[in-house]
């Protein structure tokens, strides 16, 4: 049976030779930046969805997790004059603890993941909106670069290295980081096991004695942490937020892991292939802007690759889940 | 002759006053097959739960090994060597057989961080075990929701002999198989009774219990019928019991 991530290849390959030929620009060393950097943020949430959807559930509330947990840096420093690094902290243990809500809400209640993080996603959208504007009366962070200390964790998620013409972030390496954790957690550890066990069939996955919950609750946990980690990134890189950032960003998340072989079901999928799928939308992203076309088509264009990736995945089902 | 590995005297169990098993003894003896007959409600399942220890009975005793155990969860069976193979085998489909295979009990190599599984060592037991049993596979990653119905009860009979079990509940491992896969089950149960096991064989059909059966135990409405071995009645004599009619002996 082909691998998960087969189709994803094909079509990375595909895309590549498609831009790269519709513009010079692309395979250029800063073209090269411009798509690696975009296609970098969208790369470290695909592999924590694809984990989760191999685990059999959704995050819908993982794009806004990358607002909030900026917003909550932003204004405790520019604001309230919390010390930096304290403020990275504090929005990193928040971040877990909405993602352990998250995963104690789906295994008490047994409701699909789905409508419970629809609901956390506009809780927090609201809170993201409302408290910003209610403390800071605007809903942009600005003065993020004056705050003491700024220069000593900017360079850990915003720095960038110039190799010719080309800007390469760091944040390209914090995704070849979090793409060999997954790699290395799903396929060469107990818990990747479990991880595709818990997604596949959590009732014969307890029969012999995988712990359900908790895994599953360690997967919510995973994905807000990269929300978090993502957060910080976009924040350091720009030094400002807006309280509307990451808001229709999940989407984006599950349609990179869904190219990269993820069932929507669980139980299946690739965190090399997420991967994939994020380069496959960093690449589409700017290179119909490097190809000068109209951006507008982005969203069709996206559109089609779901269908296509479903396509496949369905096939796929098929033949292995016989009755 | 020793001990039975696994032996219920006289259990009986009922369900908010509703008995569902009255009076049952069962003995199997390590290297035979103990069938168990019955229709549908006939109190076949409550007495593998009772075995499983997954239901305590309410009046009788198990013994294991000759000693009166008491188990107080499926988990305590296990580690008395009582394996329970139930209908939906507790398999994950889409995952590889070797990954189905150790699941729960992964084998891992190296410590703190770097512990990982030991994915060429698992793989090797596993292609082992299925060779054993007559199951050569083209490729050891392909998901255990490829294997045939057969195929897939034996993998998972493998695993409880693999893990340590001394004796085998198998809850109808033959009702969704055809005659072919059923075939490749039987056989299996063959081997394991060779290798030393004790079987417990649920089963409604006299004909894949009396090849592979050493003494049957026919339950009806929750009473025994009586418990026979193999020389005591013929595979007609089996079926006749089977639909509640002990005139129709010698068909």
């Amino acid at each position: 049976m082909a691998r998960p991530e087969t189709g994803a290849l094909v079509a990375t390959v595909l895309v590549m030779a498609f831009f790269g030929l519709a513009s010079q620009a692309f395979f250029s060393v800063a073209g090269a930046g411009v798509w690696l950097e975009s296609a970098s943020t969208y790369g470290i949430m695909a592999v924590a969805v694809a984990l989760l959807m191999i685990g059999g559930e959704f995050d819908l509330s993982a794009g806004v997790m990358t607002g909030f947990t900026a917003l909550i840096v932003g204004v405790l420093t520019t604001h309230f004059g919390v010390d930096i690094w304290l403020a990275v902290v504090i929005s990193l243990v928040m971040a877990l603890g909405v993602g352990a809500i998250n995963g104690f809400l789906v295994i008490r209640t047994g409701l699909p993941s789905f409508i419970v993080t629809l609901a956390t996603f506009f809780i927090l959208q609201g809170v993201d909106l409302a408290v910003t504007k209610l403390i800071l009366g605007q809903v942009t962070i600005q003065g993020m670069s004056k705050v003491p200390h700024y220069d000593s964790v900017q360079p850990i998620f915003g720095s960038q290295l110039q190799l010719g013409q080309g800007h390469f972030y760091v944040s390209v390496l914090w995704w070849g980081l979090w793409t060999l954790g997954g790699v290395w957690l799903l396929n060469h550890t107990r818990s990747g096991n479990w991880v595709y066990a818990v997604g596949g069939a959590p009732a014969a996955a307890r029969q012999v004695g995988v712990p359900v919950r908790a895994t599953k609750v360690a997967l919510f946990m995973t994905t807000a942490l990269s929300g978090w980690l993502v957060g910080m990134i976009s924040l350091f890189r720009t030094s400002t937020v807006q309280a509307t950032t990451g808001v229709g960003q999940e989407f984006i998340y599950i349609i990179c892991a869904v190219v990269g072989g993820c069932l929507l079901t669980g139980g299946f999928g690739s965190v090399v292939g997420a991967s994939l799928g994020a380069l496959i939308y960093g690449m589409t992203f700017q290179g119909i802007t490097f190809a000068q076309w109209d951006t507008n088509w982005l969203m069709a264009f996206l559109g089609v690759m779901l269908l296509g990736a479903v396509f496949v995945n369905h096939w796929i089902r098929l033949r292995v889940a016989q009755p | 002759m020793s001990q039975p590995i696994i032996a219920a005297h006289q259990v009986s169990k009922a369900y908010a006053g509703v008995v569902a098993l009255r009076d049952v003894s069962i003995a199997v003896q390590s290297g035979q097959v103990c069938c168990v007959l019955g229709d549908n409600g006939a109190g076949k399942s409550t007495l593998i739960k009772i075995l499983a220890g997954v239901h305590r009975p309410t009046t009788g005793q198990l013994l294991v090994d000759g000693r009166p155990v008491d188990f107080d969860g499926p988990k305590a069976a296990l580690e008395a060597g009582i394996a329970t193979v139930y209908q939906d085998l507790a398999i994950v489909p889409l995952m590889p057989v070797w990954r189905n295979f150790f699941l729960g009990h992964e084998l891992t190599v190296g410590r703190g961080p770097t512990r990982r599984l030991d994915r060429s060592g698992m793989r090797a037991q596993v292609r082992q075990q299925l060779a054993q049993i007559g199951i050569e596979l083209r490729d050891i990653d392909q998901p255990i929701g490829t294997l045939s119905g057969g195929e897939r009860q034996s993998v998972a009979i493998a695993r409880a002999i693999h893990f340590g079990a001394r004796a085998l509940i198998l809850d109808e491992p033959t009702a969704a198989l055809g005659v072919k896969q059923s075939e490749v089950v039987l056989r299996y149960i063959r081997r394991a009774r060779a290798d030393g096991l004790g079987v417990v064989f649920i089963t409604h059909n006299p004909h894949h219990a009396y090849p592979v059966g050493d003494q049957f135990l026919v339950l009806n409405h929750g009473q025994t019928q009586g418990c026979f071995a193999k020389t005591e009645l013929s595979l007609p004599d089996l079926a006749a019991m089977m639909a509640g009619d002990p005139l129709d002996l010698g068909d």
